[in-house]
């Protein structure tokens, strides 16, 4: 069995705190991050540098460069089309499963290059998970099933190790104690805001050590939608999570730093406090105040 | 329905009544035909069912010598109509099932179409043509090559014992699975098709493998409109009347071996039907019957089961 | 740690031999059909002469035999059978797409399709019992009958499919005028969808083309010129499906050649038609 859990292949926790925007890179310099303070040494869950997506002949990213902190929340904010979506998926690899498309450019999950020669995207996606826009439970599966999918296509078979997972996911999720009861049910008997909280549990059982949030709750009620929220708020005690939200106010909500994408460029990356309040590009301060998009 | 406008003349509103119940008439002649069959074939069957009652479908005889106007039954034809189409679903399905999943998932793009046309142009040769070929090609080749191998190695079980004659169940239930080739892989792409590619994320996102998102996310969650495919194709595979004659063998034996010679429900009432009269014709009429209540209940049963993918579908979103 | 282990070299394999059987099974189905047109081609084009368009069947080994009587036979069968399938079919296609509430026609498209699965066979019992019984006599007549009847469904599916792609803008502005339905359908709709409808029949005479079973006890099938409907006329297939079964080498080489004719029929009707009307489709947009 090859299972790592988190805390074997994760370096020290840093708590990334507001008033150290470190390691904060501008989208007008390639350099990359330089410490604030020794004390809270901030680490890179995945570098990305010099990304360009292309889809056949157009281009939907261009040159760009940020470092995701580790144990953070990180939310990409922009206007439709601005390729934020496209950004996320290049974090897994799942941006390939389009027809055409191409990549320039480096990303690293701790420091391992995830577009490597020898490196396959099937264990990328292990390490690297994600929750969509519309949940997408597997409907002829059931509650229990569906939490453990991703084990069970590890090889993991053992009753005891599954039934432990399925808590531990659902717990953290938190959706156990509205489901405890019926596991076997279908997935498809839970509300919108449940099923998503299950693929989130689902995602979380395979123990990734980074979580992709693209728009996890654009469908849901606002009462599903803040109890997501607070959701992501105790999972980046353990997980690193980057979240595409086209909600201004609920990037400044759930996030530590915040990168804003304009046409396929990053037009400026740092922590979220900044970005909303002192923004240093003309674009940024259009865009969060209002003025387009 | 539109008035015809205020103004206009009281004639046209006539002319409108009229068109309608034109165009009412051509839609119910949908029903008229299927009670007109029903009805003429009942009458036709009539005499046999006087003859025979119950008796009828359990009999094994076919003999127009036997006692008065001769004694008739519908087993052998009821088997042989049975088995040839549960050869041709074996054969049939998880190959329809596999291309369709070629054709949906896996295939390169520019591929796609001119494939499917290819699979299209299967299904517009005339079931004659498959059987002159079967004749002529199919039956000699698996006489000398390809049966006796096959009872070499399965000549234990009941079903690959006894002589081999080239025609048979297995011959005829191998070219209805041709036949059916094409509805069964075009119904299955339809339905694969469907499936939200949603799903299919979810499962990329986990880290599955090509065909573990094919099980998991595609063929789980079509289940039933690929089992609807499948008794679209048995529909077919009943009514198959050309090729089954010509390679079957014609006689009304019920034998377990497959390479035994058979009949059909549709191939007896093609090879005999022109010269019957009077208790074999009525008997044939009741064949036909039968043929067509069994051919109706399984394709309802295949519609309600190729619909039943939407609806399942519109409950998720709740 | 982005690093295969036996577990994900395991499931690769696997993934890798279940999508090579995929492509195998395509390669299966469409084995069939390369074969097919292989065999008709090596049997039947060496027979393939101005005489077997123009001549009649003749005794074994007879030289100058030929099908034209099927040939026309079969012309004539399908004009016959869309005297019946095509006035029903239309209409009905009319009524499900302009009139008709949504239970009723609900109602109407299933048992359609439920009668598109009927066998052949049993259209020609019907037509059997309907005409031949009574005339005492097979026929044409009959043997149109038979094959109208399957065409029937399919020309009213087709209809409809096409009507209901015309835009309701169309209907709209025709009514507004002050139009009455009868006319707006009759002059607007219909001529727009004229192409497509026209595909649709062409469609359905090439699947009836190549039937063989509903002609059997209905037209039966002649050896010489029919110019009588009322009595038994040759058809392609019947011809075919006679000479294959006989025990005649030389009728066994025409039955080829009559087969290599009737593919090509039906090919011209099923598939020449649809990618004949894709290509104007696309230039009128």
């Amino acid at each position: 069995m090859n299972f790592m859990t988190p805390d074997e292949t994760k370096p020290a926790p840093a708590r990334a705190s507001e008033s150290s925007p470190a390691a904060a890179p501008r989208a007008d310099s390639n350099s990359t991050a330089e410490p604030a303070s020794a004390a809270a040494r901030p680490v890179s869950a995945i570098t990305v540098k010099d990304l360009s997506v292309f889809f056949g002949k157009h281009q939907v990213l261009k040159s760009v460069s940020l470092d995701i902190q580790a144990r953070a929340v990180t939310a990409i904010i922009g206007p439709s089309g601005c390729g934020k979506s496209t950004f996320l998926r290049s974090l897994n690899r799942m941006h390939e499963l389009v027809a055409e498309a191409r990549m320039e450019g480096d990303i690293r999950l701790f420091g391992e290059d995830i577009y490597g020669k020898n490196v396959e995207p099937v264990l990328v996606r292990r390490r690297v998970g994600m929750v969509f826009q519309k949940s997408n439970p597997f409907p002829t599966m059931s509650i229990g099933e569906n939490v453990t999918v991703g084990l069970r296509l590890n090889g993991i078979r053992n009753r005891a190790v599954l039934q432990e997972r399925t808590e531990q996911s659902l717990r953290m999720a938190a959706l156990w104690d509205e489901v405890k009861d019926r596991l076997n049910a279908p997935a498809v008997s839970l509300s919108g805001g449940q099923q998503q909280r299950l693929c989130i549990a689902r995602a979380l059982a395979v123990q990734p050590e980074v979580l992709l949030m693209d728009e996890p709750a654009s469908a849901l009620d606002p009462l599903a939608t803040s109890k997501i929220e607070d959701l992501i708020l105790e999972l980046k005690k353990d997980y690193t999570i980057v979240i595409v939200t086209h909600n201004m106010q609920q990037a400044a909500r759930a996030s530590d730093y915040t990168a804003f994408f304009y046409m396929g460029e990053l037009v400026e990356f740092g922590a979220t406090s900044q970005i909303f309040t002192s923004p240093k590009q003309k674009r940024t301060e259009d865009y969060v105040t209002g003025r387009f998009g | 329905m539109a008035p015809a406008g205020v103004g206009a003349p009281s004639g046209s509103r006539l002319a409108d009544r009229v068109f309608h119940l034109l165009c009412l008439a051509g839609a119910l002649t949908v029903g008229l035909l299927l009670l007109l069959v029903l009805w003429e074939l009942i009458k036709g069957s009539h005499l046999s069912m006087k003859t025979f009652g119950w008796k009828f479908f359990i009999s094994k005889t076919w003999d127009p010598n036997a006692g008065v106007d001769g004694a008739y039954g519908a087993l052998p034809f009821i088997y042989g109509t049975i088995v040839t189409s549960i050869i041709a679903l074996v054969i049939a399905v998880p190959l329809s099932i596999g291309t369709a999943i070629y054709l949906t998932d896996l295939a390169p793009m520019w591929l796609r179409q001119p494939l499917t046309s290819i699979i299209e142009m299967l299904a517009a040769v005339p079931s004659v043509i498959w059987g002159l070929w079967g004749i002529f090609v199919l039956v000699p080749v698996l006489r000398t090559d390809v049966y006796p191998v096959l009872q070499k190695i399965l000549g234990f079980l009941p079903f690959f014992e006894g002589p081999i004659l080239g025609v048979g169940l297995l011959t005829a239930g191998t070219i209805v699975a041709i036949m059916i080739l094409p509805i069964v892989t075009s119904v299955s792409r339809e339905v694969l098709r469907s499936v939200p590619n949603l799903q299919r994320e979810a499962a990329y996102a986990l880290g599955a493998t090509r065909w573990e998102v094919t099980r998991i996310a595609v063929l789980s969650y079509a289940r039933r409109g690929l089992m609807g495919a499948a008794v679209l194709g048995l529909g077919r595979a009943l009514g198959e009347t050309m090729a089954v004659t010509m390679v079957i063998g014609n006689a009304p034996n019920i034998s377990l071996s497959l390479f035994d010679s058979g009949d059909t429900l549709a191939s007896v009432i093609a090879n005999q039907f022109p010269e019957a009269s009077g208790v074999m014709l009525s008997s044939l009429f009741e064949l036909g019957l039968v043929l067509l209540g069994v051919t109706i209940l399984v394709n309802i049963l295949a519609q309600i089961m190729i619909h039943a993918l939407t609806t399942a579908e519109t409950r998720r979103v709740a | 740690m982005i690093v295969a282990s036996a577990n994900h070299r395991f499931r690769k394999f696997k993934s890798l031999a279940m999508n090579s059987l995929c492509i195998a099974c395509a390669l299966l189905v469409i084995l069939p059909l390369v074969v097919i047109l292989f065999y008709l081609v090596k049997m039947g084009a060496s027979s393939l002469n101005l005489a077997f368009f123009t001549n009649l069947p003749q005794a074994p080994n007879q030289p100058g035999s030929g099908m034209a009587n099927a040939i026309a036979g079969t012309l004539e069968l399908l004009l016959l059978a869309s005297f019946v399938g095509v006035p029903a079919g239309i209409l009905g296609g009319i009524y499900l797409s302009e009139y008709g509430g949504e239970r009723m026609n609900r109602w109407i498209r299933f048992w359609a399709d439920v009668l598109n699965g009927v066998p052949s066979i049993v259209w020609g019992m019907l037509s059997y019992a309907l005409v031949v019984i009574r005339m005492k006599a097979f026929s044409a007549w009959a043997g149109g009958l038979a094959l109208g009847f399957i065409m029937l469904p399919l020309v009213l599916r087709t209809t409809e499919e096409v009507l209901v792609l015309v835009p309701r803008s169309y209907r709209e502005a025709a009514l507004a005028l002050g139009l009455p339905q009868w006319k707006t359908i009759m002059r607007i709709v219909l001529p727009t969808a004229l192409r497509g409808i026209v595909t649709g029949i062409l469609l359905a005479m090439g699947r009836i083309a190549g039937e063989t079973a509903p002609l059997l006890f209905t037209a039966l099938g002649n050896d010489y010129w029919n110019h009588n409907l009322s009595g038994p006329i040759a058809a392609l297939p019947l011809q075919i499906f006679k000479y294959a079964i006989s025990a005649y080498d030389d009728w066994h080489r025409q039955a080829w050649a009559g087969a290599l004719v009737l593919v090509a029929l039906t090919f011209i009707l099923s598939i020449g038609v649809r990618l004949f009307s894709r290509g104007r489709f696309q230039k009128s947009t």
